[in-house]
Order: C-alpha cells, then sequence, then structure tokens
C-alpha cells in the first residue's frame, strides 16, 4: 500500500516538471521507435482478433511480447482480454484495436493476476477494467512487486508502467454485450482464480492461462488438481476455436489436450518422485521424456514447476507416513 | 588488481607452507570472498579443494527463499564434519553436519540473499578440509524477507511437529524403488544401497534480518537409532529456509529399527520425533 502511494506521489512530481520536457518528449519519441512490440491483430472468426506473442520467456529483446490478448468487435463496443505487459503495449494494443475498428472500448478484463496480463492496463479507461475480485486482491496485493521483477526482466519497455487495479469484479454466467453472447467462467489452478470467456455467438473460447500451446505452462501459483479439473470444464464448452494464455490458436482442441497431458506428467513425476524419497536435487536432474521436450521451455519450466510444486507433493509424501 | 590477489595469494601459501603440501589452489569458484572465508573458518588448517565434495544445486534459483542443495562428500573416506557456506549471504554459514553413523550426504534448502558460491568444506580424521561447491544465480532478496510463518498464527500450534518417512532399499522392500537408484543410477536388489530418510520441520527459521522479527530457527538436531546410537548431528543456522527439510542416507543395517530426531531451536523449543521404518 505504502508503495503505490509513493509511486503517485513521484507520478506527480514528474507531472510538476512538465514545462521544461521538450527534451524529455523528443527522447520518448525517439523510444517509441526502438520500443515497437509490432503487434498485429490476427483475425480469427467475425469480430474477433487475436494478437499472439512470442514462445519466450521475457526477456529485454521482446520486452514481455510473450502473451496473446484478444479482443472483440460486439457493435456495442470492444472486448478486450488482457491488456499486456506493459504500459507501451497497453498503449500500442490501443492502437492495435483502433486499426481494425472505430468501436470504443467497452470493457477490458484481467483474466488473472499474472503481470504480462494486467500491467498494459494504464492504458485503457479505468472503469472499464473488470477481473475476478480474487484477481483484484492478487493485482492489489503482489502486482507491484510483479512489476519490478518485470523491469528486472524487460528492462526499458516497461519504462512508465505502473500497476492499475481493475476496480470492477466480474461474476460468472452469461454476459451479452452487443450481438454477442459470452459466457464468464470463472475457474483455477493455474492461478487461484482464472477467468475464460466462451464466446457462443462465435465458438470462440478464450482460456487464459489455463491454457497452453506448443510453449509449456508455467507454474508459479498453480495448483495442479484444480487446474486439470478447470481443463474439463473448458473442454465441454465445445468450442470451436481455442485462444491460449501463450501459444498460437487452437482449431482442433489440441491445445487443452497438450496442456492436459504436460500437467498430468507434471504431476505423476513429481508425486512418484515423492513416494519414491528423492531429495529436490534429485527431482530437478530427472530427465524430461521426448514427448514433452518437444514443447517449446519445457525443460526450464520443469525446473522451475519442482521448486514451486514438490514441497507440496514431497509433504503429501511424509505426511502418508505419518498414518501408516 | 590482478596484481594485488597474486600477492595475497603468494602470501597465503607461504603462511600455510608445510612439507608434502602444495600452495593452496586457485578458487574455482573464484569468489572474492574466499581467501578472508578461509582465514576466518580455517585459520592455519589444511584447505584442499576435492572434487569428491559434490555440491548439487540449481545454477539459477527459481526461488531465492528455497534453493535446492545437496552435498555428497561420501565419496571421500573418513568424514568427521561437513560446514556449508554460502559466500554472500549476509549470514555466510548454513549448517555444520556430523556424519556419525550416517553418510556424508545431506539435502536442504536454503534462502539466499544474492548470487553465490554454495560451498561444502568436508574434514576427514587427518584434519584436513576438503572443499567442493557450486555457483548459484538469484534474484535475492531471501535472507531479508520475512517468513510466511511469522506472519500467520497457524505454526505456532505445529512449532517443531516433524513429518519423516524411510525408504528402505528395493531388496527389503520390493514394491518401493530405492531412491538412491534414481539418483546415482545402482542396480536394485543388491541389499547394500542406504536407507533413506527424509524429514521436514515446521519452523520459520526467521534470519533476524527482516524488519522488527528476531532470529528464530532451529539449531540442533540429532538423528539416532533407538538404542541411542547417533546417526547425524545437523547444526542449522539462520539461512536454512522456513520449515527446513533434510534428506539423509544411512547404511542399510542402521535402519532395521525406528529412528528418533531430537534437538531444538534458538529459544529452547524441543523437538523430538519417532520415525518406523
Ligand atoms: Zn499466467
Amino acid at each position: 500500500m505504502k508503495k503505490i502511494l509513493m509511486l503517485a506521489l513521484s507520478l506527480c512530481a514528474l507531472a510538476g516538471l512538465a514545462p521544461a520536457g521538450v527534451t524529455v518528449a523528443t527522447a520518448l519519441a525517439a523510444d517509441a521507435g526502438r520500443f515497437d512490440y509490432g503487434l498485429r491483430p490476427e483475425r480469427i472468426a467475425e469480430n474477433t482478433w487475436v494478437v499472439v506473442g512470442r514462445r519466450e520467456d521475457f526477456t529485454t529483446e521482446n520486452g514481455g511480447n510473450i502473451v496473446n490478448t484478444a479482443f472483440v468487435a460486439t457493435g456495442a463496443g470492444v472486448v478486450v482480454i488482457d491488456t499486456g505487459s506493459s504500459k507501451r503495449y497497453g498503449e500500442q494494443l490501443l492502437a492495435a484495436i483502433a486499426s481494425v475498428t472505430d468501436e470504443p472500448v467497452a470493457m477490458v478484463l484481467n483474466t488473472h493476476f499474472h503481470p504480462d496480463h494486467f500491467l498494459g492496463n494504464q492504458a485503457f479507461p479505468a472503469d472499464r477494467l473488470f477481473a475476478l475480485p480474487a484477481t483484484i486482491r492478487g493485482i492489489a496485493a503482489d502486482g507491484n512487486a510483479f512489476a519490478e521483477n518485470l523491469y528486472r526482466m524487460s528492462g526499458d519497455w516497461m519504462r512508465g508502467t505502473e500497476v492499475v487495479v481493475p476496480p470492477n469484479p466480474l461474476a460468472p454466467g452469461p454476459l451479452r454485450v452487443g450481438r454477442h453472447d459470452f459466457e464468464v467462467l470463472a475457474l483455477g489452478g493455474h492461478t487461484e482464480a482464472d477467468l475464460a470467456l466462451y464466446d457462443r455467438t462465435t465458438g470462440v473460447l478464450f482460456a487464459s492461462d489455463l491454457v497452453f500451446n506448443e510453449r509449456a505452462p508455467t507454474t508459479p501459483h498453480a495448483h495442479l488438481g484444480n487446474w486439470l479439473s478447470a481443463l474439463d470444464r473448458l473442454e465441454a464448452t465445445g468450442a470451436a476455436l481455442v485462444v491460449p494464455g501463450h501459444g498460437p490458436v487452437s482449431r482442433d482442441g489440441g491445445a487443452i489436450a497438450q496442456t492436459r497431458a504436460y500437467l498430468g506428467w507434471l504431476e505423476r513425476t513429481l508425486n512418484d518422485a515423492a513416494e519414491r524419497g528423492l531429495d529436490m536435487t534429485e527431482v530437478l536432474a530427472l530427465p524430461v521424456p521426448a514427448s514433452i521436450r518437444r514443447i517449446a521451455l519445457a525443460e526450464a519450466e520443469y525446473r522451475r514447476s519442482v521448486v514451486h510444486l514438490y514441497p507440496a507433493a514431497e509433504q503429501r509424501a511424509l505426511a502418508r507416513a505419518g498414518q501408516r | 588488481m590482478r596484481l594485488f590477489i597474486a600477492t595475497l595469494l603468494a602470501c597465503t601459501s607461504c603462511l600455510l607452507a608445510s612439507p608434502g603440501l602444495a600452495a593452496p589452489a586457485r578458487d574455482p569458484l573464484e569468489s572474492a570472498r574466499w581467501e578472508d572465508m578461509r582465514k576466518l573458518y580455517f585459520p592455519g588448517q589444511r584447505v584442499v579443494f576435492d572434487d569428491r565434495v559434490r555440491v548439487t544445486a540449481p545454477v539459477t534459483a527459481e526461488d531465492s527463499m528455497n534453493v535446492p542443495v545437496r552435498v555428497d562428500a561420501s565419496g571421500l573416506p573418513g568424514v568427521r564434519k561437513v560446514t556449508v557456506f554460502a559466500d554472500f549471504n549476509p549470514i555466510l554459514e548454513i549448517l555444520r553436519f556430523y556424519p556419525q553413523g550416517a553418510l556424508a550426504s545431506l539435502g536442504f534448502r536454503v534462502k539466499l540473499q544474492q548470487s553465490t558460491p554454495i560451498r561444502a568444506a568436508a574434514q576427514t580424521a587427518d584434519g584436513v578440509w576438503h572443499v567442493g561447491g557450486t555457483w548459484v544465480n538469484t534474484a535475492g532478496g531471501g535472507c531479508t524477507a520475512p517468513s510466511t510463518g511469522s506472519a500467520s498464527p497457524e505454526w505456532q500450534s505445529k512449532l517443531g511437529e516433524v513429518s519423516g518417512r524411510l525408504w528402505l532399499p528395493v531388496a527389503e522392500a520390493p514394491e518401493a524403488s530405492a531412491p538412491a537408484q534414481a539418483g546415482k543410477g545402482g542396480k536394485p536388489g543388491q541389499g547394500n544401497e542406504p536407507v533413506r530418510l527424509r524429514l521436514r520441520i515446521i519452523h520459520p527459521m526467521d534470519t533476524g534480518l527482516a524488519p522488527g522479527i528476531p532470529a528464530f530457527f532451529v539449531q540442533d538436531l540429532k538423528v539416532t537409532e533407538a538404542g541411542g546410537k547417533e546417526l547425524m548431528r545437523i547444526e542449522a543456522f539462520e539461512p536454512v529456509s522456513e520449515n527446513p527439510v533434510f534428506t539423509l542416507d544411512l547404511p542399510p543395517a542402521r535402519a532395521a529399527g525406528p529412528i528418533v530426531v531430537s534437538g531444538r531451536d534458538n529459544n529452547g523449543n524441543a523437538i523430538n520425533a519417532r520415525i518406523a521404518p
């Protein structure tokens, strides 16, 4: 809380310097060329576009353009799904939206509290920002720490980025905007609260980070059991097109199947290791099978996941001993 | 700068010189802190870098509050004591262990404040310290963050609670697979694989470096056979991670009966548990 206040104060101080800001403006103009994410909206269904990010981890080269964002021009305003990893990304997404539709922004959804999905919020009208209640709490509590971390990993691309907490809680259930009938799915597993949006009108499922495609899932706040259940809920929509949080759009349900296969393998591997009494360093050294390794970043994400998830698996294995 | 280091090295080798003793080798981890550490912790003692002291840790730490480390000096005969350090932590020493009846290996997790070498010094019966280590990169901050336990009331009722489990080698427990198999590629069913013991102790392990939270950590642990014979003694320090998890390997003959774990934290709270095979 204190940190947010301090950031707001320093913003005011900068605003006070505005009259002397001519050189600053020039520098920013030059930066704009240097920090171009090259966002290209790809039309995947009627009134529906996706901006597909790279299948990479955060670097100073990609500036955090590793996430998928999407939008639907409903006829009564644009519904935006996630805002990207920085203020610049948000601004460039807004420009990309304006390049394909004249409609104003009606709603902006943050699917979950990971920074690449909400740090572009600044570019959008704050009163249009929506998220699940637990996501709102998560962004308020951890947003600044996440932003600091992205500054470290993505560098100057992040300049000027501030956390904007979405003020509007979103409830699960039907949501009609313009000509589109959406279903808001309040799920969890990738994080405590993951929002998926199913557009009944077009058959497009915006799956958020509950689905990764050709890019290994990340697990810093994951609960694998809940995540696998959430995948069942997503599959039950019978969506024709699945927009994953990371990786290419999937037209055959393959992305859900791949995510399920990866998470199932991860869960089995960690539980087996814990049941065999392996030390965490030994679990880190286990080989990743070829079928999993062909997914981008699988080996790196596996090792990260061991650190996130093995403590719970080993605790279950140790507790079982106590019950014998 | 380089000249200065060269001079230092030359001097220290004079100090240590004794018949049949080579000059101290250059620190393979090239840490600026090592020479000071060597003088502070091993004054006038023989120190050699030795590949038989293996320290396994990830090159890059995913979580600076929980960096997995395994020290294995079991390839070195006659190890009496092992001390584990992180050169650039605000508290250098992580833990010491005395592998009395156990193999000279220990797995645990540690908090790191910044990128640092992690090294283990194993002292053999002749008094010589054998040092091995590895470098871990981390975003850091692990030592000055408060524990989650210090913020939650729940741990107090469970403070010092131990969960533990023994894994017998394949020969004795046909349906379980021995951990050593996965770790070292040994053949199952020969009956000479070690018994694995894993322990988790509920404790906040506060370093005292987070503002307003005093140091509060498990200090001593003794792992003994039911008959009282000591298998391993562990002296832990503040950098050991919250809710410490330890992985030990015991000779198969030693784990026939239950294992007793006893100890205390720096505030005198007792730890007592019995782990049946
Ligand atoms: Zn995410």
